[in-house]
């Protein structure tokens, strides 16, 4: 049993963008770990391109799927401006990674909206207490190991650093979530994902 | 001393789980429609070799298949979504009188909030009303148990059961410890018409019959017999809550100080416990999202209680939510000055890269008809940019209103109507209307819109897919065939990625005076038939490119405007459509392989 570990973890971003996986994942890690987890997605019509969220949530006991504003010790934003949108639910002293991409939603295209300029620079700049907001090209990383599909996986590669769960519990539950075939291409990522915050940070 | 076998817990979504329950209750027979959040219970049955699992053509149907299965000595079991029960309400209240032979278990799945739904409706008040007991789990471990015990529950008390599921339930997972599957046992056939043919005289005893049972469920759940109908956990003395499903786990998020008596069988409700729990606290709170169903029986037994005059009547409900009702609420710190940060544009769903259904209502815009919509993906075309749809209320529906649209109008307003309903959906519900329309002389214009799959729900097979649930080969529908046996005389094919070929076909079929169908037959950009050449995905020839945006503006989720001021097609999205080609006036978009 890991009875210390206690971790919300919000998954945001466009319908497609593998949030589901990734929240699987993270189910099967609080698995191996010994712990109880809830993970709570978006099905439907949602997923059509709009914007979607996977709660995460796993700790010695869970009651509630959900994760509450100010709650989340991670938010992994797959898009930008879903970094913003869903910025209210990162607590302060937690961390948000971004991936570098911009998908402009359909209001923003028509020029009915503007896209927010600097969004991560915006968040950097306004964090709170020891907060911290990592920006990380993960669909390139995820190109380079393969396959941009693999996006989600260089995000969890990323936070995998700052959790106190060892990198080899993610490596089985890549091996257990994802068929033979796909194996080495996750883990690759994983990889890529979680050297980009080594070499950015001193831990 | 040995060590018990400990099998390690799997995470299931509430919809595998109740699909792990069925199998493991033996159940022989699962029918279903899809609809969100029920889909995945099919899905799942459907990989367990020794069940029958399909796709009926609608929920109706489904609960049919299912009630002969019972009636046939097996364990049978429908999933639907909520606005699906209402569809297969007929069967279910008769079957209340008829009861069972194998166990029969109707699974309906509320959307709170509406995820993805068209209304928000409450199906606890279809087992009141139509006499049924009703469970509902809280989390993936009492989908499992719930279900699996419902089948024998069905078959002990003489009845289907229904097992009530909300959107959190069904899309969360959890941990299960999953069990042995029982064998599937095929009870004998026996003919009973006093028990099974509902003619008046018969059914005037079976509702004599009905009555007792419930009286009979009461009683014994609150003697304490019947499985997973309630836990009392004690508190303070001070806050007592009553509360089932995913209201249960917010109150323990959010009041864990208070008492808690926890329903997991909602109808009929086990009163006497109730009564004394009542008892045990100074203030009594019942918790459940949507309609006051509990708090209305608690009130109607004369128990004091507070309910919907402190919780909203809509949406889900939140731990947070909770706290602001019945508690100090707690102040959590965030990471950000969240109010100098600039608010996030919305961003609704749209209809994907190289959809079919995108060119269609872009004539359909062009054309400025009025549009009697459907449910499916499409329903998306009463969006920006096209914003062709006028109306959309239930499955089926846009083809008796397009006809109502014709009737009021002497037929004039026809002439600029047209009703647009999926493969699918026209399957579903659609057929018996156009039938209707033709019967009665209309002169409306019906297109279908044939993407060759159940599309919005995640891609189920139907009868006009040439495919079963397993993906096996079926007998493919032949929709013209169809129309033309209904009586149809002007029917239509077109591609709607073709937008002026749609324009042109549309006009002329409103302008005929009879029933007119259009069939625009292209797959989903999703499915294997419909995913698009890679080697063609679109370029852009800046040299002829104006900048004029009118590409952009179709919004495909493949094409933004890019920093330097043109349009950028994102190869990893594109589906190779090519209808952003067909609405540049300056040839500048180009499929691969075209020279630049």
């Amino acid at each position: 049993m890991n009875q210390a570990i206690s971790l919300n973890i919000a998954l945001v971003g466009v319908g497609g963008q593998g949030t589901l996986v990734a929240g699987k994942l993270l189910g099967t890690v609080a698995t191996i770990l010994g712990l109880e987890v809830k993970v709570s997605e978006v099905h439907g019509m949602s997923q059509r391109g709009g914007s979607v969220i996977t709660y995460v949530r796993m700790a010695e006991h869970v009651a509630s799927p959900i994760i509450e504003p100010a709650e989340a010790d991670f938010v992994l934003a797959f898009e930008e401006l879903e970094a913003l949108r869903w910025a209210y639910l990162l607590k302060a002293g937690g961390s948000m990674m971004v991936n570098t991409m911009q998908t402009l939603p359909a209001s923003v295209a028509i020029g009915a909206a503007a896209y927010p300029q600097d969004i991560i620079e915006a968040l950097d700049s306004k964090t709170i207490g020891n907060s911290h907001v990592f920006a990380v090209d993960a669909q390139k990383l995820a190109d380079e190991a393969g396959s941009y599909k693999a996006t989600n996986i260089v995000m969890l590669g990323a936070m995998s650093r700052l959790t106190p769960i060892d990198e080899k519990v993610f490596t089985q539950a890549i091996d257990r979530v994802f068929p033979e075939k796909f194996r080495a291409i996750n883990h690759k990522a994983f990889q890529s994902g979680s050297d980009i915050i080594k070499y950015t940070c001193e831990f | 001393m040995s060590q018990p076998v400990m099998t390690e817990k799997q995470i299931l979504l509430g919809n595998e789980a109740i699909a792990r329950g069925a199998y493991e209750a033996g159940v022989k027979v699962v029918s279903s429609y899809p609809g969100t959040p029920s889909t995945e219970i099919t899905e799942n049955a459907a990989k367990y070799p020794r069940i029958a699992t399909e796709w009926a053509t609608n929920e109706k149907v489904g609960l049919e298949v299912s009630y002969g299965a019972s009636l046939g000595g097996g364990r049978a079991m429908s999933c639907m979504k909520h606005v699906g029960l209402n569809v297969a309400a007929d069967p279910l209240f008769t079957a209340s009188y008829t009861g069972v032979n194998g166990g029969l278990v109707v699974v309906v799945a509320d959307d709170p909030g509406m995820h993805s739904s068209q209304n928000e409706q409450d199906s606890r008040h279809y087992a009141r009303s139509a006499k049924l007991m009703m469970f509902e789990p809280s989390d993936s471990q009492e989908c499992l148990d719930m279900t699996r015990a419902a089948f024998a529950l069905s078959e002990k008390y003489d009845t289907p059961v229904m097992l009530r599921v909300t959107t959190r339930v069904a899309h969360s997972r959890t941990p299960v410890s999953v069990g042995e599957p029982q064998d599937q046992v095929i009870k004998p056939y026996v003919k009973d018409t006093m028990k099974f043919v509902m003619m008046p005289g018969m059914a005037i005893k079976r509702h004599v019959v009905v009555e007792q049972r419930q009286a009979q469920v009461a009683n014994d759940a609150d003697q304490g017999m019947i499985p997973n109908a309630f836990s009392v956990k004690t508190g303070d003395g001070q806050l007592g809550i009553i509360t089932s499903g995913m209201a249960y786990q917010y109150v323990r998020g959010a009041l864990p100080q208070a008492a808690i008596f926890k329903l997991g069988l909602v109808y009929p409700l086990p009163l006497a416990q109730i009564r004394a729990f009542a008892q045990t606290v100074e203030r009594l709170v019942i918790v459940e999202e949507l309609d006051p169903f509990l708090e209305t029986e608690i009130k109607a037994a004369g128990i004091v209680c507070e309910g919907k005059a402190l919780l909203t009547l809509q949406g889900e409900y939140s731990v947070a939510r909770l706290k602001a009702a019945l508690a100090e609420a707690t102040i959590l710190a965030p990471a950000f000055d969240l109010a100098s940060l600039e608010p996030a544009p919305a961003r609704p769903p749209v209809m994907c890269a190289g959809c079919p259904h995108k060119g269609l209502f872009m004539a359909l815009s062009r054309l400025k008809v009025i549009v009697a919509g459907d449910i499916g993906c499409y329903t998306l075309g009463a969006l920006a940019p096209t914003h062709a749809m006028d109306v959309c209320l239930c499955m089926g529906a846009s083809v008796g209103m397009a006809h109502g649209i014709d009737k009021v109008s002497d037929t004039e307003m026809s002439r600029k109507t047209v009703a647009v309903i999926g493969d699918s959906t026209f399957l579903h519900t659609g057929i018996s209307s156009l039938i209707n329309s033709v019967y009665n002389r209309s002169t409306s214009t019906l297109i279908i819109l044939d993407n060759s799959i159940t599309g919005m729900t995640g891609h189920q097979q139907n009868a006009a897919s040439g495919l079963n649930i397993h993906n096996q080969g079926a007998p493919e529908l032949d929709l013209v065939a169809l129309v033309r046996a209904i009586g149809v005389t002007a029917i239509h094919e077109v591609d709607p990625a073709d937008i002026r070929a749609c324009q042109r076909v549309i006009k002329q079929a409103i302008d005929e005076p009879m029933v007119s169908v259009v069939i625009a037959k292209r797959p989903c950009a999703l499915i294997p038939s419909g995913i698009g050449d890679k080697d063609h995905v679109v370029h852009l020839d800046k040299d002829l490119c104006t900048r004029c945006m009118a590409c952009i503006k179709i919004m495909c989720p493949a094409l933004q405007k890019g920093p330097d001021g043109y349009p950028h097609v994102d190869p990893n999205i594109c589906n190779s459509c090519h209808l952003c080609t067909r609405v540049c006036g300056f040839g500048a978009l180009k499929a691969g392989g075209e020279a630049i």
